[in-house]
């Protein structure tokens, strides 16, 4: 590998005025002070042990990024992000500072996991309690991992991927979501840590839904994580990222970006389970989460499905959208967005449909509650040549009580006139008479809070893997506690 | 045996007095009707007997079957027996009609000790109880209440009813807005109902429901107090002379 040709960047590093403030690092520590300059994507870079392409890359998407400004188009407002505040690598900790055992763990988070029903062994391991000390999962990983590796499928970190596959992150990475895209691309291109990727060779139906492996080895995917997929012609993957335990974080910015390739006859299934840290009850503290994802259906017949559960974050922005390029391709976004105290949330999806008979669903859910803000915010384009395609498109938002707040934003451009194009949306109330009601049938104001929410929302569970769609009701149960009532 | 002993209610909704010292027992078995002009505070008595967050009782007491009702949450009050058909039906979009009652049967069934039941007799119930009220089961697949006619909703009402099994049902107001042919298939639900473990409380505008429905006892109330008390023929003394008649007694002691 390339890092430790000429000139080092680790030692260049050391060697600017920053080291006066008494940093010291060499390549086995973990955490770069703050700050953000082309050094420090260099030394990103190396700590990655990353071939030089890969570097100038990065350090392109950096230069872009200084010309940048941030979005400011967004329903949403937060404080101000110091870009120069934050610490843009920051390794795992090393078991010696993590909890020996769930004794040591906030009870508080451990009764959340509880009434998630979060398997005992997974909630060490979510609490960041020792790998070591728990249990034995790093085998049943391994497990899944060699079953994969039989059909020739890829499923790795991206940092392993960049070291054993070179020339597929070379071909794909920025392809789909390309490093100057957007401001918080363009930071993430250049300072992404890790993530995952996933290949899925010609003609290969992935035998396991991508989840339980990475549910267990998803916990320091860190703030700037990069995700992508690619399936070969004629290939089927379910991905589903997340969890619906509430996770440790310290870090206050997260901006991911996740890229998807289907070739031709290719299906991808992406599922999202969000619950990072939502903030207290007051709106202090709270992840900012920044988040461009987006497929390509490249070939004909080829289909992209998101499928998201927001809960979490005081901020989220995200859109993940497709490129409906192949002819006959499908594009799919069913989403449950709640916002409760005072979160806010700006997402949708943008379908944007080039080749012919190309077909796009949109299912949006928002739940609003306490003070929080929920916008849907939604791209329908229809280019001239893609003719008689279709989208249909239902927006539908809840409000819980009467502080919250639910804002719809379609924008629709149909350039040919034989596509057809649906647009429905519905706002309602889950008010004191409908919990009354309910209670006057016997049912408790817990359980009447779950029915109208679940109701709501069953269409886009409907498309979660099973065992997340269990998981993903008593996540809204447990994040709508004490909204109503 | 007494189901239901109201004594000296009163009731306010912000701060404003409604109901002013209510009497009543209501023994198992027997149908009552009350009846009042708008505003008297006939709905409010149903609501504060469904235990609606918003009414405050502020003095007197409710025993139901020896209970203390006021003690019990709205869910609570459910299970125990008290059957509220409301006036207007609360829609609830996304959950379908059979879910909803079948989490509800369930609840109840559950605070009686027995068994859930399964989906097989749960359908079975169903199909039993919808020929009470000549309801279409396909109404049942729609989300509860959701696109119901003002009638549909008022017969869903009955038929919830027939399906939980009170001990006691209070009807606010269920033959306001329903045709003749509705009206009579409500009453005939009711009716079928009636029975000496099961007591009703028919909270009306008008006379022409206990045409169907014959109550055992008539109440007037009147500015949130009952005024006249008596027998099925007061009903029909209230139909020809109105209200009004009794406004101008108002002022005299009413002898119950």
């Amino acid at each position: 590998m390339s890092s430790t040709t000429t000139s080092d960047p680790i030692d260049q590093w050391e060697q600017t005025d920053e080291y006066k403030w008494g940093f010291v690092t060499d390549i086995e520590s973990d955490t770069l002070p703050p700050g953000l300059n082309e050094d420090v994507v260099k030394a990103i870079s190396a700590k990655k042990n990353e071939p030089d392409w890969l570097l100038q890359w990065r350090l392109e998407a950096y230069r872009n990024w200084l010309t940048m400004t941030e979005p400011n188009w967004q329903n949403l407002e937060y404080n101000k992000i110091d870009f120069q505040a934050i610490s843009y690598y920051s390794a795992p900790k090393s078991d010696a500072d993590r909890p020996k055992s769930l004794d040591e763990v906030d009870p508080k988070l451990l009764e959340t996991y509880e009434k998630l029903g979060i398997p005992l062994e997974e909630r060490a391991i979510l609490a960041g309690v020792a790998v070591d000390a728990v249990f034995d999962s790093v085998s049943v990983a391994t497990t899944f991992k060699d079953k994969l590796h039989e059909v020739g499928i890829i499923f790795c970190p991206f940092s392993e991927a960049v070291q054993e596959h070179p020339e597929l992150v070379r071909k794909y990475l920025g392809s789909i979501v390309p490093p100057n895209d957007n401001f918080f691309a363009a930071l993430n291109s250049a300072v992404f840590t890790d993530g995952s990727f996933v290949f899925i060779p010609k003609g290969v139906k992935c035998p396991m839904e991508l989840s339980t492996y990475f549910r267990i080895n998803a916990i320091s995917t860190g703030q700037f994580e990069r995700t992508l997929i690619i399936a070969e012609e004629g290939s089927h993957v379910s991905y589903l990222e997340g969890c619906t335990a509430p996770m440790r974080d310290e870090n206050q910015l997260h901006a991911a970006v996740v890229e998807l390739i289907a070739m031709k006859d290719a299906t991808i299934k992406y599922s999202t389970i969000q619950n990072w840290y939502p903030g207290n009850a007051e709106g202090v503290g709270g992840i900012y989460n920044f988040v461009t994802k987006r497929g390509k259906c490249a070939g004909d017949n080829s289909r992209i499905s998101w499928t998201q559960v927001e809960t979490g974050s005081a901020i989220t922005w995200k859109y993940p959208s497709c490129i409906l390029q192949g002819d006959n391709s499908i594009g799919e976004f069913y989403s449950v967005a709640l916002t409760n105290h005072h979160q806010k949330a700006d997402t949708g999806t943008k379908m944007i449909h080039i080749g012919k008979n190309t077909k796009s669903y949109i299912i949006s859910k928002g739940i609003s509650a306490g003070v929080g803000r929920n916008t849907y915010r939604g791209q329908v384009k229809v280019l001239k040549q893609a003719t008689n395609s279709r989208n249909f498109t239902q927006c539908d938002s809840m409000l819980m009580g009467d502080k919250c707040s639910a804002h719809t934003f379609p924008y629709i451009e149909v350039a040919n006139s034989s596509s057809h194009i649906e647009h429905e949306a519905t706002t309602s109330k889950i008010g004191e008479d409908q919990i009354f009601y309910c209670n006057q049938r016997g049912i408790s104001t817990e359980d009447a809070i779950s029915m109208i929410i679940n109701g709501f929302c069953k269409e886009v569970f409907a498309e979660l893997p099973m065992e997340f769609a269990v998981e993903a009701k008593k996540l809204l149960e447990v994040s709508l506690e004490g909204s109503v009532g | 045996m007494t189901m239901l002993e109201i004594r000296n209610l009163h009731a306010s909704i912000e701060g404003k007095e409604i109901l002013k010292g209510i009497d009543l027992v209501v023994n198992a078995g027997e149908v009552h009707s009350i009846m009042g002009p708008n505003g008297s505070g006939k709905s409010t008595l149903a609501r504060v007997l469904a235990g609606e967050a918003c009414y405050e009782v502020t003095e007197g007491e409710i025993l139901f079957k020896g209970k203390n009702l006021l003690d019990l949450e709205p869910d609570e009050r459910a299970r125990e027996g008290v059957f509220m058909a409301f006036q207007y039906p609360v829609e609830v979009p996304g959950v379908s009609t059979k879910y909803f009652l079948k989490a509800s049967v369930n609840a109840m069934r559950k605070h009686r000790g027995l068994d859930e039941l399964d989906a097989f007799d749960f359908l079975e119930l169903i199909k039993e109880k919808l020929k009470l009220v000549h309801m279409d089961e396909s109404l049942l697949d729609r989300a509860v209440n959701e696109g119901f006619s003002g009638g549909e909703k008022k017969r869903a009402e009955i038929f919830q009813m027939a399906m939980l099994d009170p001990c006691l049902g209070v009807l606010d107001e269920t033959d306001s807005g329903l045709d003749i042919d509705a009206l009579r298939i409500v009453a005939e639900g009711v009716n079928k109902l009636r029975g000496p473990d099961r007591s009703f409380i028919l909270i009306t505008h008008y006379q022409r429901l206990l045409n169907y429905v014959v109550p055992d006892f008539v109440h007037v109330l009147l500015d949130g107090r009952i005024v006249r008390s008596g027998g099925k023929e007061l009903a029909l003394e209230l139909e020809e002379n109105g209200y009004s008649f009794i406004n101008g007694e108002i002022n005299e002691p009413v002898s119950v």
